[in-house]
């Protein structure tokens, strides 16, 4: 589904990226770990197209199609979705609005009929039920005013209306306590399908409890320095992450 | 040469065959006004940007325009009125056209009890005293000389009553269309708000055709105590009018006085604004937005005088400039030294589009009393970088993502608007001039 190739980033002429390779398939799920200031969340925000970074080699292949040359509405269109790890509020624009305008135009874009009013309230409302919003979230502004837990619970349910092909959750679980996690992770779970994928960028594995990973990889100092199996999460939370910067330290 | 002297006295001549249409009407006490309003005019000088007033604002273009005034009802396709006017089963209508009052497309033979509507030239001649009692007489009405020209002029327009302790569920609107035929129009709203009374009162100002012309309008509201007024002034012009307002608010004892000031047309927009307390416990509140783009320009000064005590007033103005747009905004609110326990709240917010359009904001808080409670504060601005790539990110195209983020914060100004079809009028016309 997707292949990054020696992906190099850089902001304000600083190098974040240095060189990711990453192939997705599929109905996988890919975790993303490591320390603070490792470049996860650039990794993100590169793919979803944040013109901030200034991508200075590698390429992206989204589906055979080169992503780097779209815009971030289009690689959205295209079936990218970013969780953001700080959901941005929005006064004055209700979540109707958000929604309504982002899923007609994924619909334009893919030469589909655009929803009309009827059909898209009914859709929203069996997705809500599924992150535990009530409805009158739909009449308020976007993330205004929203605790935490609500703001990334919004995301999810963005996600349920929007499809995406690859749904990429950055730091997700921050900033929620055990039983939004639940919510969140479960509303995540149930979107799986063997026709998507999911990218979880997290620092630590409680999340990955419940959305269960097939890979995990580990990035420092903007490169995967490891990957393996659910089984890394694990040892990494039990070890911290210094065993495997050294082991990558001996290895170059 | 100086094009303002030249302008003058074309204004002057005018007048004088201003004069003679008017027959009979010579001898009434109005005319007396209009003599005197002349007079003063002829002693006052067009500003220039030397003056403090209109330090960002040159009128220039308009001084270079000779424009006649206008003399005669054109003929009209009524297309070019009814979009926009509102529902008429809803809303008393009055439409004037080049300044004449249009019975045709008007609608005011069954008026509910309390309210008195005329064409003002109507009132003078009906019930003298009472009008003449407050023609000119709101606080800085006079002592601008396009105030002043508007009254030497002043023979078509609105007279509104509302009698004590009428309240007037149906909203009122006025619609000034004019054609662009090189023309000025001078209409001239007194509107009167007696004790315990409320009242809606749209004003709606428009245009139609390919030339220029020119607005000079004054509007006289007396709120008097206990009275409550919702005012929307929806400034439409065509593109290339000229258009020059002066809105007067004498706000009496626990009165209550809501103004939304909207702006999208005009070449050359000037829109003055002053509102005084002269009762305490009344609360004003004055909203503004301004659209602009092109070569457009658009100046709005606001003024609220606190002179009492115990009184509100909150304003907020909006701004979004495209291209080479300018905006100017300079809002004075007075604290005076009676007026303890006063609450103003002052803000002005722009948005521009482009790296060419300007905004000169000026907000200016003058307090002299002590216990007060008081805020001012100017922004000038691009759209928020963060919540744009959000919208993006759901795959909302560029131009949709930014027409939606200038909608939200331009809706902000019309959101407390009383009357749903206005509120929703207003919307459309926002979403036509940003889309």
């Amino acid at each position: 589904m997707i292949e990054i190739k020696n992906l190099h980033a850089n902001i304000d002429g600083r190098e974040i990226l240095k060189g990711i390779n990453l192939t997705v398939n599929k109905g996988e799920v890919h975790a993303i770990m490591g320390p603070n200031g490792s470049g996860k969340s650039t990794l993100a925000q590169v793919i979803a197209g944040r013109e901030d970074y200034k991508v200075t080699a590698g390429e992206v292949l989204f589906n055979g199609k080169n992503l780097l040359e779209l815009p971030a509405e289009n690689r959205a269109c295209e079936g990218i979705f970013l969780a953001f790890q700080y959901p941005v509020e929005i006064p004055g624009v209700s979540n109707t609005t958000l929604l309504k305008n982002a899923l007609n135009s994924i619909r334009k874009y893919r030469g589909e009929e655009e929803l009309d009013a009827m059909e898209f309230l009914s859709l929203v409302k069996k997705k809500m039920s599924l992150v535990e919003l009530s409805e009158d979230l739909l009449r308020r502004s976007v993330n205004e005013g929203f605790s935490g837990g609500e703001k990334k619970r919004n995301e999810i349910f963005q996600m349920a209306v929007l499809q995406p092909k690859l749904a990429i959750l950055d730091e997700t679980d921050s900033g929620l306590d055990i039983d939004a996690l639940r919510i969140v992770a479960n509303g995540v779970t149930k979107l799986k399908s063997p026709e998507n994928a999911t990218i979880v960028v997290t620092h630590y594995q409680r999340l990955l409890n419940y959305i269960v990973p097939d890979f995990v990889h580990v990035l420092y100092n903007g490169k995967i320095i490891k990957s393996g199996d659910k089984s890394l999460a694990l040892e990494l939370e039990d070890k911290g992450y210094d065993w495997v910067i050294e082991e990558a330290a001996e290895l170059v | 040469m100086n094009s303002s002297v030249e302008l003058k006295e074309q204004y002057l001549k005018q007048f004088q065959s201003f004069e003679n249409t008017l027959n009979g009407e010579k001898e009434l006490p109005m005319h007396q006004i209009r003599k005197d309003a002349i007079k003063k005019f002829s002693a006052l000088n067009f500003p220039s940007v030397k003056d403090e007033e209109w330090k960002y604002t040159n009128i220039n273009p308009l001084l270079g325009r000779n424009f006649r005034p206008a003399d005669s009802i054109p003929e009209i396709d009524p297309q070019f009125i009814n979009k926009y006017l509102f529902d008429k089963k809803e809303f008393i209508t009055l439409v004037f056209i080049n300044g004449y009052f249009s019975k045709e497309f008007s609608d005011i033979d069954a008026l509910p009890k309390g309210l008195v509507i005329e064409t003002i030239c109507q009132a003078i001649k009906n019930h003298p005293d009472l009008v003449l009692r407050y023609f000119s007489k709101t606080t800085s009405s006079g002592n601008n000389i396009f105030s002043e020209l508007n009254t030497a002029f002043a023979n078509h327009g609105t007279f509104v009553n509302v009698e004590e302790n009428a309240i007037i569920e149906k909203p009122i609107q006025i619609l000034y269309v004019t054609k662009a035929d090189d023309i000025f129009v001078s209409p001239r709203n007194l509107f009167l708000v007696n004790q315990n009374a409320q009242v809606k009162i749209i004003e709606t100002y428009a245009g139609f055709g390919e030339k220029s012309y020119f607005t000079n309008q004054v509007t006289e509201f007396i709120v008097n105590d206990n009275a409550v007024v919702e005012h929307v002034r929806i400034q439409n012009e065509q593109l290339q009018a000229f258009h020059i307002s002066s809105l007067s608010v004498d706000l009496e004892k626990s009165s209550n006085f809501s103004s939304y000031n909207i702006n999208f047309g005009g070449s050359l927009v000037r829109n003055n604004v002053n509102t005084k307390f002269n009762g305490g416990f009344a609360e004003c509140r004055l909203n503004g937005l301004y659209v602009a783009g092109g070569t457009q320009f658009v100046d709005n000064h606001t003024s609220i005088d606190h002179t009492k005590p115990n009184c509100l007033s909150n304003e907020l103005y909006k701004g979004i400039l495209n291209d080479t747009s300018r905006g100017v905004f300079n809002g004075k609110v007075f604290v005076r030294q009676d007026a303890q326990k006063t609450n103003a709240y002052q803000q002005n917010k722009n948005i521009l589009l482009s790296n060419d359009a300007i905004v000169n904001t000026k907000p200016q808080l003058e307090i002299f009393a002590d216990d007060v409670k008081c805020s001012h504060g100017a922004t000038v601005g691009q759209l928020d970088k963060d919540q744009f790539f959000y919208l993006k990110a759901r795959g909302i195209q560029e131009k949709e993502a930014k027409a939606i983020l200038i909608y939200a914060f331009a809706s902000d100004v019309v959101h407390s608007i009383s009357m749903l079809q206005v509120r929703d009028h207003l919307e459309a016309l926002l979403a036509k001039k940003l889309l």
